[in-house]
């Protein structure tokens, strides 16, 4: 079990950093079975019924992106940068390359990534489906995404990741630059779904303005080997509003050090972070950093973690104000699962690990804005099934 | 249906209940009374068989098997169903979900018995999450009546519920007894009622729900003893005029006897 102090370092040098190109698929429907199976466990429709947009990128590969609604832009980040001009005033503004050595790597050695963007005024009638999958063994993938909401519009994005069956080792490097604009609104599901040797470390940060809304989502209830990120949101204009919330499991050899940061910039803006944890075997740092920066703020943060069997769980909440009149508060739990709950349901007829699994299923579910009924029912599975493992 | 014999039960070192003796026939509602803390509460935790709640001496025994080792949920499943005073809450499982847990068998058409309980609307909510006083009751007989256990023991079905609900759960104790006399008739009554097979364990330190249900005996547990087994009404009378002075005494004299 990895403790916190010895998150082990990664050296850049023993991943690959050049893969070969995969050919560009017309249909979502001729991509190889093995990797759709992935794809699909992370919630990629095949079917497009339900999506607004898709983009896919295998390795180094965009391996298919399209757009099905006007106003919705789906491409990826380098022909964004041949369309549009200005997109030089979006890129790297939030994070600088020399922040780590991932995120210079991934300024050195960049690997396409999506941009994703919805024009004034328009609301996506269904999620646009976005997948960064990694085939190649051994292979750093550098990714810089974009996601723009311009004034108005209403954009929901559901992001997978994953690897290829075989994979065993390999690293992921995401750099995130997000915008929300007047009045507008990013709902943002992350579901991710690496190998139990892969090691993830995404830096995401988003910008909201007046009246913005951003909506995230992070679920991680499959093996992997060590996920680091601590993305960061500024609500700059009044009553913009943040919800971050994410569901963790760690199995035996995996370590998550999952956080956000949201700082409030503007009178009236509003953020809530809430996070559940499951450490069976593995070790989750859950941490939540609320900054309040002017009066007329409110800020909630609520961390609840379990271990179940052995595993490590750390729960970090942090509240600073800067100025008086904010109201900030937080609210953490660890522990293992209540006796009274357990013997509870006993009463009730179930037998212990019934009555324990139940209890399981139950704190993994938190009702997730913006997911749809299709997705919602296969999480459920998902967390069935890891829950079935765990015990 | 319930024998307990000579019952002595020790929780975190103290003794909390002395040498009980009761009997439950088929078909019959016994009251239990008794002063806060007489131990009443641990009594039926013992009946489920709660960890916590040490049983040193004595057994019970249920339909004629001794349950005094039976893990909690072999329990229920022979026909033994709880309403608790403070269950806890569940965080992320609706009451819709624990009903159809204790409806093991499917039988329960769960929308129909929310409807009489004026539950519709809390289905869909974490169970016990924000509950008032009286949602909890009514969100713990409809999962007993899901259940319909053999055995049904009822800790303070009145506390903490206003004038109107204590009707509606009045009501629902009576149905899930089958002692109802409000259910349309069809069938006569006598024919209702001549299967009546569920006994009963109702908790009460007020005796006000016996305004709302009937029942055929009563019993005091003063101090972790069992001091007095009669007619449920005249126990209810004794203690409205005299609180339960009348019961110290007699608990002061069978304590030696212990
Ligand atoms: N878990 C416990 N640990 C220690 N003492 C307890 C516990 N539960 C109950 N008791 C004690 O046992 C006695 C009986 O409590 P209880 O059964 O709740 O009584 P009642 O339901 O009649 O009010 C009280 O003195 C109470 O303080
Ligand atoms: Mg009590």
């Amino acid at each position: 079990m990895l403790k916190r102090d010895n998150a082990f370092d990664i050296n850049l040098e023993d991943y690959k950093v050049d893969a070969k190109d995969h050919a560009y698929v017309e249909k979502l429907s001729q991509i190889e079975s093995t990797d759709a199976k992935q794809l699909l466990d992370v919630g990629v429709d095949i079917d497009e019924n339900a999506r607004t947009g898709t983009f896919i990128q295998k390795d180094k590969s965009v391996i298919h992106c399209k757009t099905r609604q006007d106003g919705v832009e789906v491409m990826s980040i380098s022909q964004a940068q041949e369309k549009h001009e200005w997109l030089s005033d979006y890129m790297w503004k939030n994070i600088s390359p020399d922040t780590d050595k991932f995120t210079f790597q991934a300024r050195e050695i960049p690997h396409e990534g999506y941009f994703i963007r919805a024009l004034p005024g328009v609301k996506t009638k269904h999620p646009v489906q976005s997948c960064l999958y990694i085939a190649k063994e051994g292979f750093s993938q550098n990714v810089h995404n974009i996601a723009i909401a311009e004034e108005d519009s209403e954009l929901h994005i559901i992001t997978g990741c994953a690897t290829a069956p075989h994979m065993v080792t390999g690293l992921h490097v995401g750099i995130s630059e997000f915008y929300v604009k007047k009045g507008a609104k990013l709902v943002f599901t992350m579901i991710h779904d690496w190998g139990e040797k892969v090691n993830v470390r995404p830096r995401t940060v988003a910008q909201v303005e007046e009246g913005g809304v951003i909506i995230s989502n992070y679920i991680s209830l499959r093996p992997v080997g060590s996920l680091q990120m601590f993305p960061t949101t500024h609500l700059n204009g009044k009553g913009a509003v943040a919800r971050f919330q994410s569901i963790l499991v760690a199995s035996r050899g995996s370590f998550l050090d999952v956080g956000s940061r949201i700082v409030l910039n503007a009178p009236g803006t509003r953020a809530e972070i809430i996070s559940r944890g499951i450490a069976s075997g593995g070790s989750i740092i859950a941490r939540g950093d609320l900054v309040g920066k002017v009066a007329g703020i409110k800020a909630h943060l609520e961390c609840k973690g379990l271990i179940l069997n052995d595993g490590l769980m750390q729960a970090i909440p942090e509240l600073t104000a800067h100025v008086p009149g904010v109201e900030m508060s937080h609210e953490a739990a660890v522990g293992k699962i209540d006796q009274h709950e357990i013997e509870y349901l006993m009463a009730r007829g179930l037998d212990e690990d019934g009555a324990i699994s139940t209890i399981v299923r139950g704190f993994l579910n938190v009702d997730i804005e913006g997911l749809p009924a299709s997705l919602k029912k296969k999480l459920d599975r998902a967390v069935s099934e890891t829950q079935k493992d765990m015990m | 249906m319930l024998q307990i014999e000579e019952l002595k039960v020790v929780v975190g070192g103290k003794t909390i209940l002395n040498n009980v003796n009761m009997e439950i026939p088929k078909g019959e509602t016994h009251i239990l009374f008794g002063p806060n803390g007489s131990g009443k509460t641990s009594l039926m935790m013992t009946i489920m068989g709660f960890s916590g709640y040490n049983v040193t001496r004595g057994k019970i025994i249920f339909k004629g098997e001794d349950i005094t080792d039976m893990p909690i949920n072999e329990r229920a499943l022979l026909g033994i169903g709880v309403s608790f005073q403070r269950p806890p809450t569940i965080s992320g499982l609706k009451t819709r979900e624990i009903v159809e847990i204790c409806d093991v068998d499917r039988s329960t058409n769960v929308e129909e018995l929310a409807k009489q309980l004026n539950f519709t609307d809390l289905l869909y909510r974490d169970v016990n999450h924000n509950f008032s006083g009286g949602e909890i009751k009514r969100s713990e007989l409809l999962q007993l009546m899901a259940q319909q256990p053999d055995l049904v023991l009822l800790d303070e079905p009145e506390s903490g519920v206003d004038l109107e609900s204590i009707v509606l759960i009045g009501d629902a104790i009576n149905s899930l007894l089958n002692r109802g006399v409000r259910c349309p008739q069809e069938r006569p009554h006598k024919e209702i009622i001549s299967g009546r097979t569920k006994s009963a364990l109702v908790i009460t330190h007020t005796g006000h729900i016996l305004d709302y249900i009937t029942a055929d005996r009563g019993q005091v547990l003063y101090n972790g003893i069992l001091c007095c087994s009669r007619n449920a009404r005249e126990i209810l009378k004794w203690i409205r005029e005299y609180g339960y002075e009348e019961c110290v005494r007699c608990s002061n004299e069978i304590m030696p006897l212990i």
